[in-house]
């Protein structure tokens, strides 16, 4: 009896150096762009390359800030995330409520149309995309970005708030269309303060699939000033000496939300309910 | 003057349309943003991919002509074949170790949240950041990878140019592509893995299963509607790689798809038709062939997963 425990205890700390072990590989990347991003032009490159910088600096951060027009590209990534993902969050509620719980004439179409939609590569609607911004006038501009980001994430969110609201109990409805309850009243005052977890999810993928969009941008944006933090910090790499330190210290101010939101809505991430959604 | 009830039916049908206009009123919003941004495109691509279009002109109508070109355009099926391999390896990659990771952190160890978050970590970070990281980990000269293999293990003579070498370039990038899924793939198993029923393993266990067979016939077959699902959202992500092979092959050879066309996948070759080109036409249609094989391969897939299950 207690040789197996021994046997289960030893099998346990081998599970641990492995997965320690694993975890350690994984986690390289992250501490080179980390100690890279404190290091002084002269030290990026070097050989052995130094986890721990010689002289460790903050300087990149200062000139990544300051002297790139960093906090407008900053600024511009909070408005377009936020404003699109109020609107996808918004509508997509707003959607998924009305396939979830009533029957009307084209509701199956409708959403066979959405489901249909969702699942063509982006690609296929980039040059149409491109072309209708073009003709509105929106081409090269923040609002012609947050109209794309919120049908790009309106999609998903009206699938994954749909499962939301169709499992929840009809009895509470029908009691409030008894009390004389419209649609909207059904909406706003039941649906959704009973889905408030599923809505903190969707708000946060939403925020996220924004936040780090990168094609669309590139194709839209030629002004530099409305530059988003993915295309300011890619148009930091150079084809010659790169400065690797200033890349590093603009990719962790852009990381820093997202760690941010990481931390506080963990179980929002890695939780199996919304399985599908954060792959990009 | 007011025109009054024509009959019951009339009557009946106001109070449809009572009932109806607010839900209508509530979906109106979204689905005018969908149809706008979203099936009007989709419609729009379709029409353009039968047409010769280069912005400069209007579009003219040249039947099946843009598919017939793909059909017989080498560099179309080398960038298939560039998508098709890159969506093997980083699937497979994704699976064995994401598979690996969920049964680690599944079993009760020390540091089990704080390990799940480092697994997780590349997932959340956006594919321009990483794609970077990996470029200065690739680096040529004094790449980190170069100096472990060079200098540490002395598995190589000289350092290799991991992304401006046609044999190696496609592959490295196909290594950051697994490193950022292993996370994602893994939170999907370990949701797998808790809706195994125990009651499974006891009765194995009773039966004298060690533990490789408890793997094999329980473990695995429980598994397998994740699995499926994994294969098919993996598949249809590495179909859709872009951003990681463009900043990187455009960064380290100065030409997207780069060294020598090593790396083109479809979305890149399309990039190239569609905006240096600016052969719309063609490009379109290359998109519909894509999203044909993100099709028929999801479903191969569905379809042979369900005659395993039997």
């Amino acid at each position: 009896m207690i040789g197996l425990r021994r046997q289960r205890s030893t099998r346990r700390w081998l599970t641990f150096g492995v997965a320690m072990a694993f975890g350690i590989v994984m986690l390289i990347p992250f501490a080179l762009m980390v100690s890279t991003a404190f290091k002084s032009h002269a030290y990026v490159i070097e050989i052995p390359p130094r986890l721990i910088p010689a002289q460790p600096t903050v300087d990149n951060f200062v000139t990544a800030w300051t002297g790139q027009d960093f906090a407008r590209f900053f600024l511009n990534s909070v408005v377009v995330s936020v404003s699109s993902t109020v609107i996808a969050v918004t509508l997509g509620a707003m959607l998924a409520f009305g396939f979830a719980r009533y029957s009307f004439p084209g509701r199956r179409i409708l959403f066979a149309a959405l489901l249909f939609t969702m699942m063509v590569p982006g690609m296929v609607l980039l040059i149409p995309q491109f072309v209708l911004a073009k003709n509105l006038g929106i081409l090269n501009s923040l609002p012609g970005l947050v109209v794309v980001y919120a049908t790009m994430n309106l999609g998903l969110n009206t699938y994954l708030l749909r499962g939301f609201f169709s499992t929840m109990p009809s009895e509470m409805f029908e009691a409030a269309e008894v009390d004389g309850a419209g649609v909207w009243a059904s909406f706003r005052y039941i649906a959704i303060p009973l889905a408030r977890p599923g809505l903190a999810t969707i708000t946060l993928f939403s925020f996220l699939a924004a936040w780090d969009e990168f094609t669309w941008a590139i194709v839209t944006l030629s002004n530099k000033e409305l530059y988003t933090l993915p295309i300011a910090i890619r148009s930091l790499q150079r084809a010659q000496a790169t400065e690797w330190g200033l890349v590093f210290a603009a990719s962790l101010i852009a990381l820093a939300p997202v760690l941010l939101l990481f931390v506080v809505l963990q179980r929002q991430f890695v939780s199996g309910a919304f399985v599908g959604a954060t792959k990009g | 003057m007011i025109r009054t009830g024509g009959g019951p039916l009339s009557g009946f049908s106001r109070r449809r349309a009572r009932r109806l206009l607010p839900i209508y009123g509530l979906l109106l919003p979204g689905l005018a943003l969908y149809a706008t941004w979203a099936v009007l495109p989709l419609v729009n691509s379709f029409v353009l991919s039968f047409t010769d279009w280069s912005l400069t002109k209007p579009p003219t109508p040249v039947g099946l002509a843009n598919y017939e070109r793909a059909v017989g355009d080498p560099m179309f099926w080398k960038a298939l074949s560039g998508t098709l391999g890159y969506t093997g390896v980083t699937v497979a990659g994704q699976l064995v170790l994401g598979l690996g990771a969920a049964l680690l952190l599944h079993q009760r160890i020390p540091g089990r949240s704080i390990l799940r978050l480092v697994y997780y970590l590349p997932v959340i970070t956006s594919w321009v950041i990483v794609s970077l990281v990996f470029l200065y980990i690739y680096n040529g000269q004094a790449g980190a990878l170069n100096w472990v293999l060079v200098d540490v293990l002395h598995v190589i003579d000289r350092p290799i140019a991991w992304l401006a070498e046609p044999a190696t370039a496609l592959w490295a990038i196909a290594i950051l592509g697994i490193w950022k899924g292993i996370g994602w793939t893994m939170v999907v198993f370990l949701a797998g893995l808790q809706a195994v029923p125990p009651e499974l393993y006891e009765a194995a266990e009773i039966d004298g299963a060690g533990s490789w067979a408890r793997f094999r016939h329980v473990t695995l077959p429980e598994l397998r509607p994740t699995s499926t699902f994994l294969l098919v959202v993996l598949t249809i992500g590495g179909l859709n790689a872009f951003i990681s092979i463009f900043v990187m092959s455009s960064a380290a050879t100065g030409t997207i798809g780069g060294p020598l066309n090593s790396t083109d996948v479809v979305l890149t070759y399309l990039w190239k038709q569609s905006f240096a080109q600016l052969d719309l036409g063609y490009g379109a249609a290359l998109s519909f062939l894509l999203a044909a094989v993100v099709g028929a391969i999801s479903l191969v897939e569905l379809r042979l997963a369900r005659e395993q299950s039997r």
